[in-house]
């Protein structure tokens, strides 16, 4: 059987797995991180692209759309929170305008449905905190929202069931051909493979660049944002976006699928992964969202994020072959989550022209059900607590979270190891408190189940500690 | 169904409950999340507790067991690792547990006793990286105390609040080097009694109008940058201190946790984050009532009992009486008042009625005077007010007399010489 | 000199001068302040409040206190020296755990009730 090694498990390298799990092809997920959806794919708007944006023709508008079609059925399927609530983008003078009649014609020519331009009167009759100052939008109603690191997650463990090996912590260091396809030297070991799938992210130039001549470079550019309570999570019930610029697609104000706000991002091209938030940055944006929203409510406001975009010098995704046997999926930045499983069926078709043999599976695993106490109704929880009582204990009281869930996200396929591994998984500490509560008896949870101490647990990647020994024992 | 549903066992629904049980009731359910009662007094082994109300100096846990102890033999029915998750606009009460699964119980009366959070980085916008080792005072103090784990070696601490005082003192005595405690405003939100005993006894310095502008380090914290704000708060350049540490404690102010008071449809004061009561602690869904941190954060918890003695023997007199309420008034602020607890006075209020209100700034010699729409029925003088420490005014309903449903003013003014 | 007077949560601001033979001191409230300020420049004493390990009790760690103030400089050591204790569950408020701790003549008590687990 013939060995595939995708590098990164992000949301690309996620959906490759997950793709690639239905044939008989032994894939193994080699990641630098100790935990999985870890970069840009954590870090972003967390919005499925109705696909209008793209300039029709390129490979962003082709996979965007066709990545829409996926998302909903993949969502489905596998259990990932996934709302279709629609999106405006507001033009507040002529140019706007002319802006968002090109993006409608973009529509039509990417084959997006239903879009529409409304009167600035008519959205604020379907959106009241709209602004007065706008006079018309563009009306798209298969954008959506989602939560992106549980898409990921959602498919690599899916991947991950049907027998795809993962590799955590283990950062590619260089790559040798070798007679028939490649050595991954890694920080954790050699890893043999016959075709390459490059899904790094941010780090995807540095990987080409180990097997090719250089041909295209990442360019960092990173978005600041901000989530709020749910008590704000209702002030907008579509995606709220500005006209688009050369530098992104401006600041959004949406809805989470969670029920939380969402306000962001600025653009900013930064030195490598520069994930520090800044006061100028957080500055412009509520600014730039004032303009759309007038009135949030900044008292609500519970976490600020920064999210490395995948850009490149080049203007379209980078998906191709970069040597034999080796493909690059690369410069994958919005709507790169929106793309990425139309982006895995482009690899796997590459990865077949490089000679791959896709021969379905007679089995596979192609589900996934999870326990979401929040969102149950009385039956359900009452049945459910009587199965297993652990569902009867709420831990974290802000997302009412149970101890069941906290212990599913523990032993799932892929197992969290990390207070963040535990929250990316079953949202704990996501809410108003931030995990003040909850963040310590979780860590109690992460000790009893992996048969450590609690000052051994980590908040999120490899050194981040959380506690630095015992009181009484020798100072520290 | 139930007399009474408490919800939360800490130091204002231990004393609610064991009130209303004092004065009639019968069939008292008390619900707490946690395993333990007492709530957060467990973590809070530092005295200083109860010089009000026991008329000596406990530590927290000794204040609860007081009320724990008391428990015994009053027949309230306890459910500990019992988290509410819905309250109904008829006092239907949703809980759910490991031991009893998922039930729901109507009472005639209810009281919110659920304490408050702490707020966090989030809302408050600190800029820089996002590392392990930025956490509340209040979660270090848990750790520290309760499970018996150090957060950090060398710590600096935002905000004066005094949680953060109290952990100064606490990580200094365990073997950590507190570095700094930084507030943004000009004056301490904590107890003077804590920045004499807890920083100046260790030498750590108080940066008083100073905040933290960056947090650094990649996966724990290494740096944090401080520096000097201007009267309008912002970040003056050039006045940056750069501090090598591990850890930043955030003491920066108490949120009521209301989300089921809120839920329910019941009023909530925006100034105090907090139900609107009137002077028997009643909220405005007629049953239920709120005491505690829920209602106000208080900064001394013999505050918070005396409230929840009223609130529990207002919630036995409303099930035993079956007395509505009648008309209020209300109470607005003026002067250096940011709030006044309670909002509405029963008009038919008999005895003393305590009223609570915070200032806005340090007020060395000042007056307090409550007045209505043609008299000033008090007002006296006080002097160092401060914004950290609640101020209480006792009001004689004798001297308000029997007078039409009105608007009272609550004032507190500066005396200039 | 100038203090904040720690006995309650009043705070009151006190001050103390050497006056002939004995001390002049204002702004106190009650006669616990005035005694605060005198043992200030005589004989400073804190309470301790920290915690010892616990044995087989339902926590890990019992909080204590010093049953009366000791001197202020000897706190540090005092507090040091309650990392090698343990204690074995279960523990009432009030036990005895260290006996006239450093020689103080003041004990370290248990101030929480933990059960055996």
């Amino acid at each position: 059987m013939a060995k595939v090694a995708i590098i990164g498990c992000g949301v690309v390298g996620a959906a490759v797995a997950y793709k690639l799990s239905r044939y008989d092809a032994d894939i193994v997920i080699v990641e630098a991180e100790n935990d999985i959806a870890d970069g840009t794919t954590k870090a972003n708007s967390a919005i499925i692209h109705a696909g209008y944006d793209p300039e029709p023709g390129t490979l962003m508008a082709r996979l965007n759309v066709e990545g829409v079609k996926q998302a909903l059925e993949i969502s489905k399927k596998l259990d990932v929170p996934y709302k279709r609530i629609g999106s405006y983008v507001l033009a507040f003078s002529e140019e706007d305008c002319r802006t968002i009649e090109k993006l409608l014609s973009n529509s039509v020519a990417n084959g997006v449905e239903g879009c529409e331009i409304l009167s600035g009167d008519e959205v604020r009759k379907r959106e009241p905190n709209i602004s007065e100052e706008v006079i018309a939008a563009l009306w798209a109603p298969t954008a959506g929202i989602i939560n992106p690191w549980e898409y990921c997650i959602a498919m690599a463990e899916t991947a991950v069931r049907n027998g795809a090996d993962l590799k955590l912590n283990s950062r590619v260091e260089s790559i040798d051909k070798a007679e028939k396809g490649y050595v991954l030297h890694t920080s954790s070991g050699d890893i043999e493979a016959d075709y390459v799938v490059n899904a790094a992210g941010t780090f995807a130039d540095k990987i080409h660049n180990m097997v090719a001549e250089p041909v295209f470079r990442t360019v960092h550019s990173k978005g600041e944002y901000y989530i709020f309570d749910k008590e704000e999570g209702t002030r907008v019930g579509a995606v709220i976006f500005q006209c688009p610029s050369k530098v992104g697609k401006g600041v959004l104000v949406a809805p989470t699928v969670e029920g939380n706000l969402i306000l962001g991002p600025n653009a900013v091209d930064c030195d490598g992964d520069d994930l520090s938030v800044t006061a100028e940055g957080l500055e412009f944006i509520r600014k730039a969202a004032a303009r759309s929203v007038p009135n949030v409510n900044y008292s609500n406001a519970i976490r600020n994020f920064t999210g490395v975009r995948a850009n490149t010098d080049k203007s379209d995704f980078i998906i191709g072959v970069a040597a034999e046997d080796f493909i690059d999926l690369a410069g994958i930045k919005s709507p790169g989550l929106s793309s990425a499983p139309a982006i895995a069926d482009e690899a796997l078709k590459l990865l077949e022209g490089e000679g791959l043999k896709l021969n379905e599976k007679a089995e596979y695993v192609d589900s996934r059900k999870k326990v979401r106490f929040r969102d149950m109704n009385r039956e359900e929880r009452e049945e459910l607590i009587k199965s297993n009582p652990s569902y009867g204990k709420v831990v974290c009281r802000c997302e009412t979270v149970t101890e069941g869930e906290i212990l599913d996200a523990i032993h799932s396929p892929i197992p969290a190891r990390t207070l963040d591994g535990v929250k990316r998984r079953c949202s704990s500490g996501m809410g108003r408190c931030q995990g003040g509560f909850c963040g310590p008896r979780i860590v109690e949870l992460l000790a009893r189940e992996y048969g450590v101490s609690e000052a051994d647990i980590e908040k999120d990647k490899t050194g981040s500690y959380i506690l630095c020994g015992e009181t009484k024992e020798e100072k520290c | 169904m139930r007399d009474l549903i408490v919800i939360g066992a800490g130091p204002a629904g231990l004393a609610a409950a064991e009130e209303a049980s004092r004065n009639g009731l019968k069939d008292i359910l008390l619900i707490e999340r946690d395993d333990y009662l007492g709530g957060i007094l467990n973590q809070c082994i530092h005295n200083g507790f109860g010089l009000h109300h026991f008329k000596e100096e406990l530590t927290g846990p000794e204040y609860a067991s007081r009320f724990i102890d008391q428990l015994e033999g009053t027949g309230i029915n306890v459910m500990t690792g019992c988290m509410v998750i819905d309250i109904d606009e008829d006092r239907t009460v949703t809980y759910v547990s490991k031991e009893h699964g998922l039930v729901s119980e109507q009472a005639k009366a209810i009281i919110l006793s659920m304490g408050c959070r702490e707020r966090t980085r989030g809302a408050i916008g600190i800029p820089g990286t996002r590392p392990a080792g930025v956490l509340t005072a209040g979660a270090a103090q848990r750790y520290v105390n309760i499970d018996g784990f150090m957060v950090g070696k060398r710590v600096v601490i935002l905000g004066s609040g005094d949680i953060g005082l109290i952990m100064a003192r606490r990580l200094t005595l365990e073997g950590a080097e507190v570095l700094a405690c930084v507030e943004v405003m000009p004056y301490s939100s904590g107890l003077q009694r804590n920045i004499s005993q807890c920083l100046n006894d260790f030498g750590i310095p108080l940066y008083l109008s100073h905040t933290v502008t960056e947090i650094r380090g990649e996966n724990r914290v290494e740096q944090v940058v401080v520096q000097e704000v201007g009267p309008d708060r912002k970040p003056v350049p050039g006045t940056e201190m750069v501090y090598d540490c591990d850890t930043l404690l955030l003491s920066v102010g108490l949120i009521p946790e209301n989300e089921l008071t809120r839920e329910a449809g019941i009023k909530i004061d925006p100034r105090t984050k907090g139900a609107v009561v009137s002077d028997d602690m009643q909220t405005s869904l007629d049953g239920v009532f709120a005491c505690g941190n829920v209602l106000q954060v208080h900064d001394l918890v013999d505050n918070v009992t005396a409230e929840s003695l009223r609130a529990g023997k207002a919630a036995a007199e409303y099930v035993l009486s079956g007395k509505k309420r009648g008309e209020v008034h209300s109470v607005v602020t003026k002067g250096a008042a940011t709030y006044a607890v309670p909002q509405k006075i029963r008009c038919d209020a008999e005895g003393n009625v305590t009223m609570s209100f915070r200032v806005n700034r340090t007020i060395r010699k000042g007056t307090i005077s409550l007045s209505g729409k043609d008299k000033t029925f008090i007002s006296i003088k006080r002097s160092d007010m401060t914004p950290g420490e609640m101020q209480q005014l006792i009001v004689p309903m004798k001297l308000v007399g029997n007078i039409e449903p009105q608007e009272f003013v609550l004032d507190v003014e500066e005396v200039t010489e | 000199m100038d203090m904040i007077c720690i006995n309650c949560p009043k705070g009151c601001h006190l001050s103390i001068e050497k006056d002939g033979d004995g001390w002049n001191i204002q702004g106190y409230a009650c006669e616990r302040g005035k005694a605060y300020a005198l043992s200030e420049m005589t004989d400073p004493r804190r309470t301790l409040t920290s915690t010892v390990k616990i044995k087989d009790g339902t926590i890990t760690r019992c909080p204590v206190k010093t049953s009366a103030p000791i001197p202020k400089d000897m706190v540090r050591d005092a507090a040091k020296s309650l990392d090698s204790v343990t204690v074995i569950a279960p523990v009432k408020v009030g036990d005895v755990i260290v006996a006239n701790v450093l020689g103080t003549g003041s004990d370290i008590i248990a101030t929480r009730n933990i059960a055996k687990a």
